[in-house]
């Protein structure tokens, strides 16, 4: 592994600071999970790393004002035994029960996994979905990002050199709301996504579709949106017509790859397969009023 | 880069060391000889160096040493003796869920860290809870054997201790 050196703040100010007198030479550093492994595949170099796991202020789950709002250094293991977690962000906890591996997990974090920004990042689609924003903070102040616009590319995000992420939140689901996760890989355990989707619905009290999102991983270059058939569902009934066109509607959103795990041909396919099972299964759920 | 003074209390044992910011915990704890602790990947994909870190497995691969300075770590040589084995381990011998080894040592941890969260686990969660150590002998078969049988065997030794099973 190359050599760099290490700093370890003890506190949020502490490594604002830091951050803001050493940027961009200066890089977080969370689980590790990403950057050691780049270090070893030389993908990377980096001159200076900064450990977040010590940043009290980054860590735990809690209600504000109609949001839940998760610490940026929360790891994938704990989104698994959070209560907040299971009440009001079930979606993620699903993403998180096929993450990677245990192992992994323990040492993971959400906020790295959102700033690496791979296409196939797995607590994307259900933060896409949820509606969620990203908090990030310097020196200067603090500020909030709606998911849909933080990543912007492969490895890319809004994230200046000099800011940290430091939460996520999203505002707590509606009672009439159900939605779910999925992911494709090669095998079942510790594997990357090939293709990965979210949906959440809304139904208004006559059971329409008051409100649908759907959210797709690694079949373009950042984990996106599916607007079109959002739009198409909205005021419907969710039957199964109308279900198997926002797949295909899905499917036709997406620019998927060929590469060592798939061709482009077989994510698209699988897109509308993973969002007709995702939708029908949410539609279900929803329990109609007495 | 400079050294520091790193504190690792491995197996109840508390160690003081000067380690550069770029060491990782694996090879931290290969330096003090806790050899049972293996380098398989180096990249999180294999799980053959799996500790716990103040009572989580990871992969030991990627932790920076500094990151556990203060730490309470468990290697599998600390969980039991060739006198005195852990369950895990005296089921592991017994299933013959070791060909070369070199998975072992990981397998147990991860084998450990799932009974300490539930001790009655199905073969699906058993499957999922090892699906981070690769074994290149075993076929997997006997490791989940051994993981059944150590489960077990703890219940059993549990209910003697409480006093409900047949001690005499
Ligand atoms: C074997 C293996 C399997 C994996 N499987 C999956 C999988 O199934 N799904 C998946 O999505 N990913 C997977 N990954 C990738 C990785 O585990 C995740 O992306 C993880 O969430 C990264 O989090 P981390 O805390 O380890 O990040 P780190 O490696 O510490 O950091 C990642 C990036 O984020 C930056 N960063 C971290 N925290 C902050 C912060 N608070 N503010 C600003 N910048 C920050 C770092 O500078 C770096 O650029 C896998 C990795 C391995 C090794
Ligand atoms: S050596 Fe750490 S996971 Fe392979
Ligand atoms: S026994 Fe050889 S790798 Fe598992």
């Amino acid at each position: 592994m190359p050599e760099f050196d290490l700093l370890m703040p003890q506190t949020l100010p502490e490594a604002l600071e830091m951050l803001g007198d050493r940027a961009p030479d200066l890089t977080p550093l969370a689980g590790g999970t990403n950057v050691i492994v780049y270090m070893r595949e030389d993908r990377h170099r980096y001159k200076m790393l900064m450990d977040l796991t010590r940043l009290n202020e980054l860590h735990g789950v809690r209600r504000e004002d109609g949001h839940l709002v998760l610490g940026s250094a929360t790891t994938i293991a704990e989104l698994l035994t959070d209560p907040l977690i299971a009440e009001h962000g079930a979606l993620l906890r699903q993403a998180a029960a096929v993450f990677a591996s245990p192992l992994v997990r323990n040492r993971a974090t959400v906020g790295g996994n959102l700033v690496d920004a791979s296409p196939a990042a797995d607590t994307a689609p259900p933060l896409l979905v949820m509606n969620a924003e990203v908090e990030l903070a310097s020196q200067k102040g603090v500020r909030r990002v709606p998911m849909d616009e933080f990543m912007v590319g492969v490895n890319e995000t809004l994230r200046q050199p000099e800011e940290l992420l430091v939460s996520i939140r999203w505002p707590l689901p509606a009672t009439r709301s159900a939605g779910g996760f999925s992911k494709i890989g090669l095998r079942k355990g510790a594997v990357c996504s090939v293709v990965s989707a979210a949906v959440m619905v809304e139904k208004d009290e006559d059971g329409l579709c008051q409100s649908a999102r759907i959210a797709l991983g690694a079949v373009a270059t950042r984990p996106i949106r599916a607007y079109a058939a959002e739009e198409i569902l909205v005021g419907q009934p969710l039957k199964p017509q109308i279900i198997d066109l926002a797949g295909q509607l899905s499917a036709e959103t997406v620019k998927p790859i060929d590469d060592i795990r798939g061709s482009a041909d077989y994510r698209r396919r699988m897109v509308e397969v993973l969002v007709r099972r995702l939708l029908s299964r949410a539609a279900q759920e929803i329990v109609p009023r007495e | 880069m400079q050294p520091k003074m790193i504190t690792l209390t491995v197996n109840g044992r508390k160690h003081q060391v000067a380690l550069n910011p770029d060491e990782t915990l694996l090879n931290a704890l290969r330096q003090l000889n806790y050899t049972d602790v293996k380098n398989g990947c180096e990249k999180g994909d294999c799980g053959a160096c799996a500790v716990l870190l103040n009572g989580k497995a990871v992969n030991s691969c990627l932790v920076l040493a500094w990151q556990a300075d203060g730490s309470e770590i468990l290697t599998n040589a600390g969980l039991g003796t060739m006198d005195n084995p852990h369950p895990i381990q005296e089921a592991f011998a017994d299933a013959g869920a070791a060909q070369c080894g070199y998975c072992t040592p990981g397998m147990i941890i991860s084998a450990k860290a799932l009974l300490d969260q539930n001790p009655h686990p199905s073969e699906e969660e058993i499957r999922e809870a090892i699906s981070g150590n690769l074994c290149r002998c075993t076929g997997y078969a006997q490791i989940i054997t051994a993981i059944q049988i150590a489960a077990e065997r703890i219940a059993a030794s549990a209910l003697v201790g409480s006093g409900q099973g047949g001690k005499q």
